[in-house]
């Protein structure tokens, strides 16, 4: 890379602190997002997707400690003073939470909580904000936004309050927008179009996009590249054709094969991945999927797999530009070539 | 900022709620007693009528008099000043001190919420007339005293039902969205977390208010609030007690008034809270 990415994270890991000692949530996290790229990260739960986002937000809970780094063109955000930090967020960064029946403040107005960034990070008047906050309603496709301004959460549904949630976080303008599983409160039909209009804006804008979610299905038509995480740390980083088209990582076929499918026989059993997540406290030193992995050697069970650059996939046109290779922390990547 | 409601609907909302409706009328009662009796009462309460003493109810003193002769009317109707006087100001001091301490503990957290909450437990520890009557035996019986002992016991009480209320809202995920928008503990504090947990404080509050006046009340009775001539209920209950087989009606009147007081602010308290919360005002 010559020029700066927009997001650069390196060597990312969080540690939490519980009741029975020090976890480590993240371990060694590293990416880079270019402006309007937009990426995926795709896992289970509680393998620390939001977390990623959370750090990467400054806004990690009590009681945890980051290290590593975090460049938002090139300033470093990690060890940032909290004043330092408020001024980015919101401004740069904007996200989108998971539950928007509990994202808005019930007791202010649509308008009051659009009008608020506006006026912490642009210093923009009181008046002024209505008409932007009328804008970015416009700008969301929420019907009827100018009574929309004057009405409380309660008032909206789901998808409109997800609406309204996005306006918030592109209210300034940001670099990047977070969105953490922005669809996973909402009917499946309301799913899709919140989605498009996340990818829309994201493209006006040029912004970088990090997508959380674990629904692959929507990820397909949405990001430019997928990370698959797997207990804090990313097992497989592809195009999302290439990943599409093979997946290399056992956990990544494990998951893939896991989806619920149309026109399945009734009765039919969903694919599940056999054991658990290992234990946090008793986290293996070797590959963290050995003991869940049917294609477990012992070598496995040695060292901790690296994250791998593998040969180009066959039959894919585009796997020769840039930012188009295929990573899997896996040592057999080659003996388990899956299926398309 | 103001919530754009129709305000003649907010109004309809609030005249069919018959407990606040009550409460009102009582607390409006009480506030308008305290008020009027500063320029105007029917006898002057300090006058003291020895061949008139202990009258029954008549058309010259309304409910009677006491055993020095004073009219029990113009001494509740004045009185009522004391009430109004000692509620508002120990709650004034409890919110004004706690609450703030509290929303700087829940912001905060980590050391500052455990010395926080670890010096409100020590203050808790002792009841409110125990310190009263430490307070008096430094500095004497009075008003001031007693309403400030108040006052302290308030304290923890607010720190405490604001650090918790704060707490469960910081864990919403509004509180998170308001922080990734970038304004800072302070602003949200402001913002958010308070206005979301006004209807829990004015429960307090009201409650709060309720005890104050017993409290006043109860030291007055023993001797330690207000002290002679300056008329409280409280202390009209003391001295109704020397009387309790002459005159058993002298105990009646002040206690029916506390009563009706404390009653008319627990109903004012629910109903506000009913009334404030757009969520609960949609379900009505």
């Amino acid at each position: 890379m010559t020029h700066t990415p927009l997001l650069s994270v390196q060597n990312l890991r969080v540690s939490l602190e519980t009741a029975q000692g020090q976890i480590e949530a993240l371990r060694g996290l590293s990416f880079d997002m270019q402006r309007g790229e937009k990426i995926g990260l795709i896992g289970e739960s509680g393998c620390g997707k939001s977390l990623t986002a959370l750090a990467i937000m400054g806004l990690l809970p009590m009681r945890s400690n980051a290290t590593g780094s975090v460049t938002l063109n090139g300033e470093q955000l990690i060890g940032l003073r909290d004043e330092e930090m408020c001024r980015i967020r919101g401004a740069r960064m904007g996200m989108i939470f998971q539950e928007p029946m509990t994202a808005l403040n019930p007791l202010q107005t649509i308008w009051q909580q659009i009008a608020e960034p506006l006026q912490l990070h642009q210093g923009m008047s009181h008046s002024a904000t209505q008409l932007r906050a009328l804008e970015l309603l416009e700008r969301v496709q929420l019907s009827r936004a100018k009574e929309r301004l004057m009405a409380y959460p309660h008032q909206l549904s789901g998808g409109q309050r997800q609406r309204v949630m996005i306006a918030m976080a592109l209210a300034c303008q940001p670099d990047i927008l977070i969105a953490d599983e922005p669809t996973t409160a909402l009917d499946v039909t309301v799913q899709k179009e919140v989605l498009n209009l996340i990818s829309q804006l994201v493209a006006e804008d040029g912004m970088g996009l990090l997508l959380i979610s674990h629904d692959l299905g929507l990820m397909r038509d949405q990001v430019d590249r997928v990370m698959v995480m797997y207990g804090g740390a990313v097992v497989e980083d592809a195009p999302t054709q290439a990943l599409f088209h093979q997946r290399r990582h056992p956990y990544t076929q494990g998951l893939f094969a896991a989806r619920p499918q149309l026109g399945l026989k009734r009765g039919t059993r969903l694919t599940t991945i056999p054991g658990q997540v290992p234990d946090l406290l008793n986290w293996p030193t070797y590959c963290a999927f050995a003991d869940r992995c049917t294609h477990v050697e012992a070598a496995c069970r040695e060292t901790l797999p690296p994250l791998i650059q593998t040969s180009p996939p066959t039959g894919l046109a585009d796997s020769n530009q840039a930012g188009a290779e295929h990573w899997v922390r896996c040592l057999k990547w080659q003996s388990l070539e899956s299926k398309p | 900022m103001q919530p754009q409601t129709n305000p003649n609907r907010a109004w309809t909302r609030a005249l069919a709620h018959t407990g606040f409706v009550t409460g009102m009328v009582i607390v409006l009662i009480l506030i308008f007693c305290a008020v009027a009796s500063v320029f105007w009462s029917p006898y002057p309460v300090a006058e003291i009528d020895i061949p008139n003493k202990l009258a029954s109810p008549s058309a010259q003193h309304w409910l009677g008099t006491d055993s020095l002769g004073r009219d029990i009317a113009s001494l509740l109707w004045v009185g009522s000043q004391n009430t109004l006087l000692v509620g508002l100001i120990a709650l004034g001091i409890g919110l004004g001190v706690g609450v703030p301490l509290g929303l700087l503990a829940s912001a905060k957290r980590g050391w500052i919420e455990e010395v926080i909450m670890r010096a409100s437990d020590f203050t808790f520890a002792f009841p409110a007339l125990l310190s009263a009557i430490l307070l008096t035996a430094i500095y004497g019986p009075g008003l001031v005293i007693s309403i400030t002992a108040i006052g302290i016991f308030n304290i923890p009480v607010f720190a405490r039902v604001t650090r918790g209320a704060a707490n469960a809202i910081w864990t919403r995920d509004y509180t998170l969205a308001a922080m990734a928008a970038g304004k800072s503990k302070w602003t949200i504090t402001w913002n958010h977390v308070l206005p979301n947990m006004a209807s829990v404080l004015i429960v307090q509050a009201s409650v709060q208010f309720a005890i104050a006046i017993l409290a006043e009340a109860a030291l007055s009775y023993l001797g330690l609030g207000t002290q002679a001539p300056q008329p409280s209920w409280g202390r009209m209950l003391n001295e109704a007690q020397s009387q309790m087989f002459q005159a058993p009606w002298l105990a009646v009147y002040p206690g029916m008034a506390i009563a009706i007081a404390v009653l008319g602010l627990n109903l004012l308290g629910d109903g506000l809270r009913d009334l404030m919360d757009p969520r609960l005002a949609r379900l009505r």
